[in-house]
């Protein structure tokens, strides 16, 4: 869509979120990270999944969001990649410590 | 997503980093457990030495206590708090880095409160994917990018997977205060990463 169109499509969701049952693009931001651990109450949740069905710059927004998202928690299973690169002196270290006094 | 901890221990299973009875040698659980609690230091502290000096104060600490240890919870969670709060406590005393404000990366929203951000359309991707070396490298990138007061919320939320009430008792702030730099970093790193999601390479 070119600038003027969405700025035009802007203008109109202006005046539509502020009909009542609506809320507006700034709202719906602040809504996400309740609405993703599914703890929205049912009233915001009927707000928020209406926004999403008028919006398609927050259903865009909300997608690139969820797949930032899914490529954080993929980091979690990146120790396996360092399985073999653990330094050996450091695993002597540990042990050789074990027998000693308390530091603290 | 609170009630998310067994899945945590799952994945730490799943890579043969399992459960080792509290009555196991000592030696067993450190080379079982050391190359997944390198990497949780190395992303809350990101330097690969003070990373290792972290996990060291962290097994000294974990073997001083493994006879107390009660199995109220399951020994990989008790040990993955430990060497949270190692690498925490030393990222105090780092310089500070990282402080310019986040604000430039947060979404703009006109007078009328409609998204001004310029949208895009997401490709398909696979697991497979976000899983791949050079998605990893460009994640941890961007990450490290983020302004530090909000990336350690995200990484100790969204990758360690501690609970909201965990992470606000570690940081020593509210839970409340917690959500809102969880979601905001999120926003950040969206739009950080937005170049490589046009480009359809993430
Ligand atoms: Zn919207």
């Amino acid at each position: 869509m070119s600038k003027s169109g969405r700025t035009m499509t802007r203008r109109m969701h202006g005046v539509l979120f502020k009909f009542p049952g609506m809320i507006t693009c700034n709202e719906f931001e602040d809504f996400i990270l309740v609405y993703l651990e599914d703890e929205l109450p049912p009233a915001k949740k009927r707000l928020f999944e209406l926004h999403l069905k008028v919006c398609k710059s927050c259903r865009l927004y909300l997608a690139a969001y969820r797949r930032t998202l899914a490529a954080t928690k993929a980091l979690q299973k990146d120790y396996d990649a360092l399985e073999e690169t653990v330094p050996q002196d450091l695993i002597e270290a540990i042990l050789a410590t074990k027998d000693d006094k308390p530091p603290r | 997503m609170d009630g998310k901890s067994p899945d945590k221990d799952q994945r730490r299973d799943l890579h043969g980093t399992s459960f080792v009875a509290p009555d196991g040698e000592f030696e067993d659980i450190v080379r079982g457990n050391i190359a997944w609690m390198l990497a949780v230091a190395r992303r809350i502290l990101r330097d690969p030495s003070m990373a290792e000096d972290a996990v060291q104060l962290a097994f000294a600490k974990i073997h001083r206590k493994l006879e107390g240890f009660e199995g109220k919870s399951r020994l990989s969670t008790w040990m993955h708090r430990i060497v949270v709060n190692e690498a925490l406590m030393m990222l105090r005393k780092q310089k500070r880095e990282n402080v310019h404000p986040i604000d430039p990366l947060l979404p703009e929203f006109d007078a009328n409160g409609c998204r001004v951000d310029d949208p895009f359309t997401v490709s398909e991707t696979s697991e497979d994917q976000l899983q791949s070396r050079q998605v990893r490298e460009i994640m941890k990138e961007k990450i490290d990018e983020l302004p530090e007061p909000y990336r350690i919320v995200l990484v100790l939320r969204d990758i360690e997977e501690m609970p909201t009430s965990d992470v606000a008792e570690a940081l020593e702030m509210s839970e409340a205060n917690v959500k809102v730099r969880l979601h905001r970093a999120r926003a950040a790193l969206k739009k950080l990463l937005e170049p490589m999601m046009r480009g359809g390479a993430l």
